[in-house]
């Protein structure tokens, strides 16, 4: 396996296939705007409650504060992240991760590869986990966490989480030093497309959007509606009158937390919150995934049952 | 007797961690065994990162039989109390011994505790300490409820002697205890059997681990310097960096690598802080230019291509860092040379310090405007020193120092030359924040130390204006080390400053008594540090003039240096007892006795001669006072020893003939008056 990948899709392609043969179930990106893949409902959610779970997927990612226009060699506003969350964390994760490595063609005998000390935490998620960075030849390549708390849950089973950042890591591989430049696929297809192809345009449009154009004014309202509409979903019963069904709206209501953390990143980036609101509007992002965990952990896929609940 | 080896092997512990751990699982076993009764020889302890190690010498092989009498209540006591008696000791009724005492019988429990074997207190012992480890923070994994600083695979626990080794069994939630462990996580993964420690250390070797750290450390700064050396240069000693990157590696190979020739103009402060925070480099230094020219890595891994891909790696990630750097120095120069170092800082209008005390800014123009007060006391110039502490601040709003923190001022200091404004004002730009702890460096140049105290005082009356003041262990505006920075600024530059006068300019809103005695506090420990005891300082503390530190720190060396001489002590017990004799008579009389001893009332030559030496003491005293020369004064009041000792043998004070007893008490009151003039004797201990 240490033949070496072309192309950025490529490094993604066996990603996918090495989780998929360690059993992983390879899901989609999620269908909203998130900073990370960690806010996919599949981690967030899923590394809550006692059921086993194992997931791995791509996720594009949005963080508007790092646009450059396209500019700098490895800053985007919008960039992937690959994603595997498994649980209970298997004993041999670190192994399992470094087969992925392999995977993607980065030979161990010849790379210096070392956990060192990160200690994650995502204030806006109230959640933390302990781990580390891990390094390739002094490069930063992925994040390996335990997790110990989500939504102001413990978590009992832990999960493992890891998080390549796949743009830096594809660059790595390919020994690419411009990310524009990094062939998306096969640079001998017929029709070869380089990441500049298909994301330079768009980095340019966003970054002048997130930084100047954005409505500050809509987004603040947005932001208003999104954390009302989370609550009020979450204020209802649990059994819906029209089916007679228990049907706890954890997923709806979290896709409202995910809305209001990404406006919230969004008038960050127009810079319109002041370093006492940053803080504010964090614990109001905060406050929302904690609602949706505890709505998660009383659904089944979250462990609720109804023998235990008497 | 046996020795015992144990190894907890784990996934990477952090560096930082690594040595308190090995220190605590040594402390935390002996202790263990110890207090059953198993004593040893030696004991030694050691970490890696993915293990911690403990080897213990000459163990007991059993511990000895204990037999503890404990004493019950009286057989005639209520039956709470002998069954709380049963209950406390876990005997039955039949199982205690009746003894007669001398008032009627009691109860008395005999407990015998045999001798246990080695391997059963062991496994006890360290079940208990893997359970109750004192991680600064923890983690669960898997399915289970323990926790460990990350996952924790598997222990080794033998038992060896010159007859052969055991296993001592152990479980802690499936984690079986075995004489099996593994190499290095790349160049020797598989598992291998131990008999004791000196064949895992040197299996260990042999499977790429170097399981001493200190051994490690060495390793690395020899190869480091080895190879600077060969190049013609030097390595930047960094004991902690040395020590973090030797608990980073098992197996450390040391390389050295190139910076590109793009980034050797920028500040060697920059690359050695975007080396180390970043990329957890070694600087290494051309002596004769002072220029950073190369870095060292310390690698975990020996490759087939000598680490040439690692290095490659390593330098890709280095060019990427420092292409921000210099990206953000290049910045900051041409808005320093475009518009000046003042206009870099006029964002800091935008932020807020705390928002009681207002922006950055505002904070700046207060110190600026202190500064400048501040100046003809320093020997600075005025307007120079205004113009540095306006200035000194404004990297802050650098694109550097907002990507290195740890770079405020000493950007300053390179934005300021460029900006053309002279060295003093660049220097106060760096030198200002000091000194940050207790042994850090002082700041001399007037300038320097102008907007040094200007900033720091600012901070304490600002913060005492709002009430903001530190509690217990809770300093989160590190007041105490500015009130501390105050006194060291005074000190040693030999400042004459009152601080109550200093105080009410700075901020007319603080509570400037309380805050004189927040200084007291300090300048305690600070002293207490010296070795100057505490006592000393109150009793100096008491006089007129303790707002001014220099002043008052003079005294209480002065003070000190006669409590340790012998007249000094026996001077203490004299003015005690006369102050004691004293206070009981105008106690009694109800009369304050302070004025009007006269000498034609004296009898004899002892008080004669204590007339005599008050009068030559009063007369180098006042003198002495005036001229601040304090340790002149202390030997005036010392040499009253004599006369003071002499009076009290051959005099009794509280004579028949009232005018004599009057006579001799406000005698006596002049000793409490010289007593209590250089500094407050009643104070002091003794």
């Amino acid at each position: 396996m240490a033949d070496k990948p072309r192309s950025f899709q490529e490094i993604i392609l066996r990603l996918q296939t090495y989780w998929a043969e360690k059993g992983c179930a390879v899901l989609q990106p999620y269908d909203m705007e998130v900073g990370a893949g960690t806010f996919h409902p599949a981690t967030t959610l899923r590394s809550l409650g006692d059921r086993a779970w194992a997931a791995a997927y791509v996720q594009p990612s949005r963080r508007p504060t790092d646009g450059r226009y396209g500019e700098n060699p490895n800053r985007l506003q919008h960039y992937y992240q690959y994603q595997v969350l498994i649980k209970p964390s298997p004993p041999d994760l670190q192994d399992l991760y470094l087969g992925s490595l392999q995977a993607i063609g980065i030979d161990l005998g010849l790379h210096d590869v070392r956990f060192v000390e990160d200690d994650w935490e995502s204030p806006t998620l109230g959640a933390w986990g302990l781990g580390w960075e891990v390094w390739c030849d002094g490069m930063e390549v992925s994040q390996f966490t335990y997790f110990q708390q989500v939504g102001g849950h413990d978590c009992k089973p832990v999960s493992g989480e890891l998080t390549y950042g796949l743009e830096r890591l594809a660059m790595y591989v390919l020994g690419v030093d411009h990310v524009m430049d990094m062939p998306f696929n096969d640079p001998d297809a017929p029709i070869a497309l380089k990441y500049g192809d298909i994301f330079r345009q768009t980095e340019e449009e966003y970054s002048r959007h997130n930084f100047d154009a954005a409505d500050t004014e809509k987004l603040l309202r947005h932001f208003i509606d999104a954390e009302a509409e989370c609550q009020r979903i979450l204020d209802n019963p649990a059994v819906d009158p029209k089916t007679g069904k228990r049907i706890v709206m954890a997923h709806p209501a979290y896709d409202q937390c995910i809305k209001a953390s990404h406006l919230f990143n969004l008038l960050d980036a127009r810079g319109v919150i002041s370093v006492t609101e940053r803080q504010a509007y964090i614990g109001r992002v905060r406050a929302l995934a904690k609602l949706c965990a505890d709505a998660f952990v009383q659904t089944e896929a979250g462990g609720y049952t109804a023998e235990a609940a008497e | 007797m046996p020795n015992l080896l144990i190894e907890l092997f784990s996934e990477e512990i952090p560096a930082r961690m690594q040595a308190k751990a090995a220190d605590d699982l040594r402390k935390t076993v002996t202790d263990g065994l110890v207090e059953a009764g198993l004593t040893y020889a030696g004991a030694a302890a050691f970490s890696t990162p993915r293990r911690l190690t403990l080897s213990i010498d000459d163990l007991l092989a059993e511990s000895k039989p204990v037999r503890e009498e404990r004493k019950g209540p009286a057989t005639t006591a209520p039956e709470q109390a002998i069954e709380g008696f049963l209950r406390s000791t876990g005997l039955t009724i039949d199982q205690l011994e009746v003894r007669d005492q001398k008032k009627g019988q009691a109860y008395f429990a005999v407990i015998e505790k045999p001798g246990r074997k080695a391997a059963e207190v062991i496994a006890e012992v360290l079940e208990q300490t893997i359970r109750n480890f004192p991680w600064p923070k923890s983690m669960r994994w898997g399915a289970g409820p323990l926790r460990w600083v990350r996952p924790l695979h598997s222990i080794v626990c033998i038992l060896s002697d010159a007859d052969g080794n055991e296993v001592v069994p152990v479980d802690i939630d499936g984690i079986t205890s075995s004489n099996t462990t593994k190499g290095h996580r790349f160049m020797a993964p598989d598992a291998f059997t131990v008999t004791g420690f000196d064949d895992y250390e040197a299996k260990l070797k042999r499977a790429k681990v170097i399981l001493r750290a200190d051994e490690r450390a060495d390793a690395i700064w020899q190869d480091a310097t080895n190879m600077a050396f060969a190049a013609g240069l030097e390595v930047v000693d960094d004991k902690g960096l040395l020590a973090e990157v030797s608990g980073l590696v098992e197996w450390p190979v040391v390389l050295m690598g190139s910076i590109d020739d793009a980034f050797l103009g920028l500040p060697p402060e920059v690359l050695q802080t975007s080396m180390k925070e970043h990329q957890k480099f070694f600087s290494v230094r051309n002596p004769k230019t002072g220029r950073i020219e190369k870095f060292i890595t310390v690698a975990n891994i020996e490759t087939a291509d000598q680490g040439a891909t690692i290095l490659k790696g390593n330098q890709k990630v280095l060019f990427a860092r420092l292409s921000d750097a210099k990206f953000f120095w290049e910045n900051d120069l041409r808005t320093v040379e475009r518009e000046g170092l003042e206009a870099m800082g006029a964002p800091l209008a935008n932020v807020t310090f705390h928002n009681k005390l207002g922006s950055q800014a505002e904070r700046i123009g207060r110190i600026a405007t202190l500064a400048k007060e501040l100046a003809p006391v320093v020997g600075a110039d005025a307007a120079e020193a205004e113009l540095a502490a306006k200035v000194a601040k404004c990297d802050l709003s650098s694109e550097m120092v907002y990507e290195f923190p740890e770079l405020q001022g000493i950007m300053g200091r390179y934005y300021a030359k460029s900006a053309k404004l002279s060295d003093a004002v660049a220097d106060a730009c760096r030198d200002h924040y000091s000194p940050l702890g207790p042994s850090d460096d002082v700041p001399t140049e007037a300038v320097s130390v102008a907007v040094a105290l200007a900033d720091k005082l600012d901070t304490l009356t600002g913060f005492w204006a709002i009430d903001e003041k530190p509690t217990g262990s809770k300093d989160p505006f590190a007041l105490r080390r500015a009130a501390l920075g105050v006194i060291r600024l005074i000190l040693s530059n030999g400042l004459t400053l009152k601080l109550s006068d200093v105080i009410a300019k700075a901020n007319a809103g603080a509570d400037s008594a309380d805050l004189l005695s927040f200084f007291h506090d300090r300048l305690k420990v600070f002293l207490r540090d010296e070795g100057i005891r505490h006592d000393v300082i109150d009793a100096c503390l008491a006089m007129d003039g303790s707002d001014d530190i220099a002043l008052l720190v003079k005294r209480a060396r002065a003070l000190q240096d006669m409590m340790g001489t012998e007249d000094g002590t026996n001077l203490l017990q004299g003015y005690k007892r006369a102050s004691n004799i004293l206070s009981q008579a105008e106690d009694k009389d109800g009369v304050e006795y302070s004025f009007g001893a006269d000498v034609k009332f004296a009898e004899g030559d002892a008080e004669k001669a204590l007339f005599a030496a008050l009068d030559t003491a009063e007369a180098a005293i006042a003198p002495a006072m005036k001229a601040e020369d304090f340790a002149a004064a202390m030997s005036a009041m010392a040499s009253l020893r004599a006369p003071i000792d002499g009076f009290f043998e051959a005099v009794q004070v509280n004579s028949e003939n009232e005018i004599i007893r009057r006579n001799r008490l406000n005698l006596l009151s002049r000793i409490r008056t010289i007593c209590t003039s250089v500094a407050d004797l009643s104070r002091v201990e003794g």
